[in-house]
């Protein structure tokens, strides 16, 4: 961006403009119950804009600049333009797997293959699953992530076309993962891409799903993700986000949980790419005897900014959150870590656990750090902690003792200071590519 | 092998620096054992610190040399390279990084240093075994992070267990003893034993004679106030022993070596 540059498109005007030319393309679909949805959130999305740094969730993360990109949405007939050789090293070398491949929003059925087919699961493209599941996408879609707080899920709402469904029926346990590879294409266009995802998981399903993100060539380019999951009664859902976009990519991404009783929720969120990045991930525990597990690392370095906004809202007795995150900030970068633990008044016998360690390699390194506990109920086990350090200097000599050469010694203990999230992703492959990549990033 | 010329160094403190060796001279040639024996305070870690290269201390005067090159003038891990080694008075524990691991990168950063190609997984495997039956070690601690969960004294049973893995010229043992039941001590001690040719050197720091029933010195020198005021022979541990140091920590009473 050319701060010299004297004509600033707003970008909340013309995406609002946009709206009439979107709704052209749904053919014929307009008059459906989510297009009412849609006409709704985009409603909100006018009344609440984007979100500004005055409000208290948005005190450390400015997107303005970010937003002043003239950005184009892309709503018409998708051609791919990714070849399979495109995106050959994204994926994760397990036969197994399926893959859903999106391109700027689009789902790509050419670069994409599902696995596992069969009556008791669907794993595809929303406007595929409308077909025989209608009924489950109309129940839960902009049930789970409310849109009347937050712009960006209104704006994502409003806009939400092509995205991704997941539907595990009763007692299926989907043995082959879902990897979810969301590519924005910024070769030649700076595009402002909403990606939706919808995975519903009833009674004592079972699914492992990896979520990353790319972008190939340099142009900016804006990512708003919005991932509703639906965890039923007894149901064991894991769930991974990897943030891996270029330097010039912007990305906020909403993640909202519903948890059923007896369910089993697991959330790894990694970000160590793009230039400002938002994870927001709250879970709801709307049954007894739930739980949640949220891990988290961030490794960034030069100007890079990555906010983790997390909540775990304990609604009900006999629940267990525990969440620990990580960070490795380098450079002139910026963390921001923000979880609550809410109890609120029914939910006694609550346990709630939350760390937030943090390791500054730089001077001009910065972090903010916010545990917050909410308690209003009076028989709980709650803590949170947060630490801010350097490595120790008695671990680094130790190893330079030993005939460890300073970078080596730094990496050793980086790495093992990050091996207990990264140890959380259970897709062995996948957590070898994190690995090799970590290895890559700390040398 | 290890020349010490009149060391002088300070710690580095709030106030500025406050000197710990005034002036300490020591000569160790391959195929000996040396003690070090002296008081609580009297600088004997400050010597190794120095010594292995830790951060936070000043040379002020005099030189140290290893086999005739210049030693303060390297870092930590290229001393370690060049065959020194010390058992820490107080290991640390590394959560996260395994003995393995890191006893794999150190054998081979010391061996890329030499120009030597990684050891292969076979023979790394086979020196395990092998050194971890030669120090006594439970060959399931290997596997664990470094020292996390150990006893005190696995810590330093962890410690002489690397000293073997490494191989080096010269060890520094810093109060290896201390904190260890007589079972413990007396299977450090032979592990030393095993580990001592005519080609290597070891420097014992202690402040009880009673590790020197068992690993026997050729020299021991007392330290005390940053120097080594009184040098002998074996004998001269077992004087201590009955006599304290009371007689000896008289300045004036300096000896050379
Ligand atoms: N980091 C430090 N800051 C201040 N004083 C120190 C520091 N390290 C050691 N000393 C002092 O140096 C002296 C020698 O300590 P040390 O070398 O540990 O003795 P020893 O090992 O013989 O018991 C002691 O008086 C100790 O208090
Ligand atoms: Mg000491």
């Amino acid at each position: 961006m050319n701060n010299t540059e004297t004509e600033i498109t707003d970008l909340k005007t013309k995406l609002i403009s946009e709206f009439q030319d979107f709704e052209k393309n749904l053919n014929g679909e307009a008059e459906t119950t989510l297009h009412f949805i849609r006409k709704d959130a985009f409603e909100n999305f006018k009344e609440l804009g984007f979100p500004i740094k005055k409000l208290e969730d948005w005190k450390y993360t400015n997107l303005n600049p970010a937003l002043k990109q003239n950005f184009i949405q892309s709503f018409t007939e998708y051609t791919p333009a990714l070849k399979k050789e495109d995106i050959e090293k994204y994926l994760i070398k397990n036969s197994g797997i399926n893959l859903l491949v999106f391109v700027n929003g689009h789902f790509d059925i050419g670069l994409s293959h599902i696995e596992t087919k069969n009556d008791k699961v669907y794993i595809g493209s929303f406007s595929e699953g409308m077909k025989d599941h209608k009924d489950v996408i109309e129940k839960h879609f902009a049930k789970i992530a409310a849109y009347d707080k937050n712009g960006f899920v209104a704006l994502n709402t409003a806009f939400a076309k092509d995205g991704c469904f997941i539907y595990v029926k009763k007692n299926y346990e989907v043995k082959e993962a879902v990897h979810i590879l969301n590519i924005s294409d910024a070769q030649s266009e700076s595009y402002f891409s909403q990606l939706r995802k919808l995975v519903v998981v009833e009674e004592g399903g079972s699914i492992n799903i990896a979520t990353d993100y790319h972008t190939i060539g340099d142009q900016k380019c804006f990512t708003n993700a919005v991932t509703e999951i639906f965890c039923g009664m007894n149901s064991k859902v894991e769930h991974y986000k990897i943030q891996n976009e270029g330097e010039n990519s912007y990305h906020v991404g909403t993640t909202q949980v519903h948890q059923e009783k007896d369910s089993r929720f697991s959330d790894t969120t990694i970000s160590w790419g793009g230039a400002i990045t938002r994870n927001d991930l709250n879970s709801v525990f709307d049954g007894t005897n739930t739980e949640c597990h949220f891990y988290g690392l961030y490794l960034l370095t030069g100007r890079q900014h990555v906010d983790n906004h997390t909540l775990a809202d304990h609604k009900m007795p006999h629940c267990y959150s525990n969440e620990l995150y990580k960070g490795i900030i380098d450079g002139n970068a910026t963390g921001v870590f923000n979880g609550k633990i809410m109890v609120r008044e029914d939910a006694q016998k609550t346990n709630a656990y939350q760390s937030n360690n943090n390791i500054l390699l730089s001077d001009d390194a910065t972090i903010y750090s916010k545990p917050q506990l909410e308690i209003f109920a009076d028989d709980v086990k709650c803590s949170h902690g947060a630490t801010t350090g350097q490595l120790n200097p008695d671990e680094m000599f130790y190893l330079q003792s030993r005939g460890i050469g300073k970078e080596n010694a730094r990496t050793l203990l980086l790495y093992a200071y990050a091996s207990d999230v990264i140890d959380s992703i259970k897709i062995d492959e996948l957590r070898e590519m994190v690995v090799k990549k970590l290895e890559m990033k700390l040398k | 092998m290890l020349t010490i010329k009149n060391l002088k160094a300070k710690v580095e403190t709030d106030e500025g620096g406050k000197e710990i060796l005034k002036g300490l001279n020591l000569n160790v040639n391959a195929g000996e054992i040396h003690a070090i024996m002296g008081p609580n305070g009297s600088g004997k870690s400050t010597l190794a610190s120095v010594l292995t290269g830790r951060d936070g201390y000043d040379v002020t005067e005099g030189e140290v040399l290893f086999e005739g090159k210049d030693l303060l003038e390297i870092s930590p891990e290229d001393r370690a390279r060049q065959g020194i080694f010390l058992a820490f008075q107080y290991p640390v524990e590394i959560p996260g990084v395994s003995n393995t691991n890191f006893l794999k990168t150190a054998i081979n950063e010391i061996r890329k240093s030499k120009g030597e190609e990684p050891m292969s997984s076979v023979e790394f495997l086979k020196l395990i075994k092998e050194k971890a039956k030669l120090v006594g070690l439970d060959p399931q601690m290997i596997s664990r992070y470094v020292n996390v969960g150990f006893s005190g004294g696995e810590k330093k049973r962890n410690e002489i267990f690397q000293l073997a893995m490494l191989d080096p010229k010269l060890s520094i043992l810093d109060e290896t003893d201390s904190g260890l039941d007589i079972d413990a001590l007396r299977a450090v001690a032979e592990g030393v034993n095993k580990l001592k040719t005519k080609d290597n050197a070891f420097i014992v720091i202690t402040h009880y004679q009673r590790l020197l029933d068992y690993i026997i010195p050729d020299f021991v020198h007392v330290m005390y106030q940053g120097r080594i005021v009184k040098s002998g022979g074996k004998e001269l541990a077992l004087q201590l022993e009955d006599q304290g140091y009371d007689w000896i920590t008289d300045p004036k009473e300096e000896a050379s070596v």
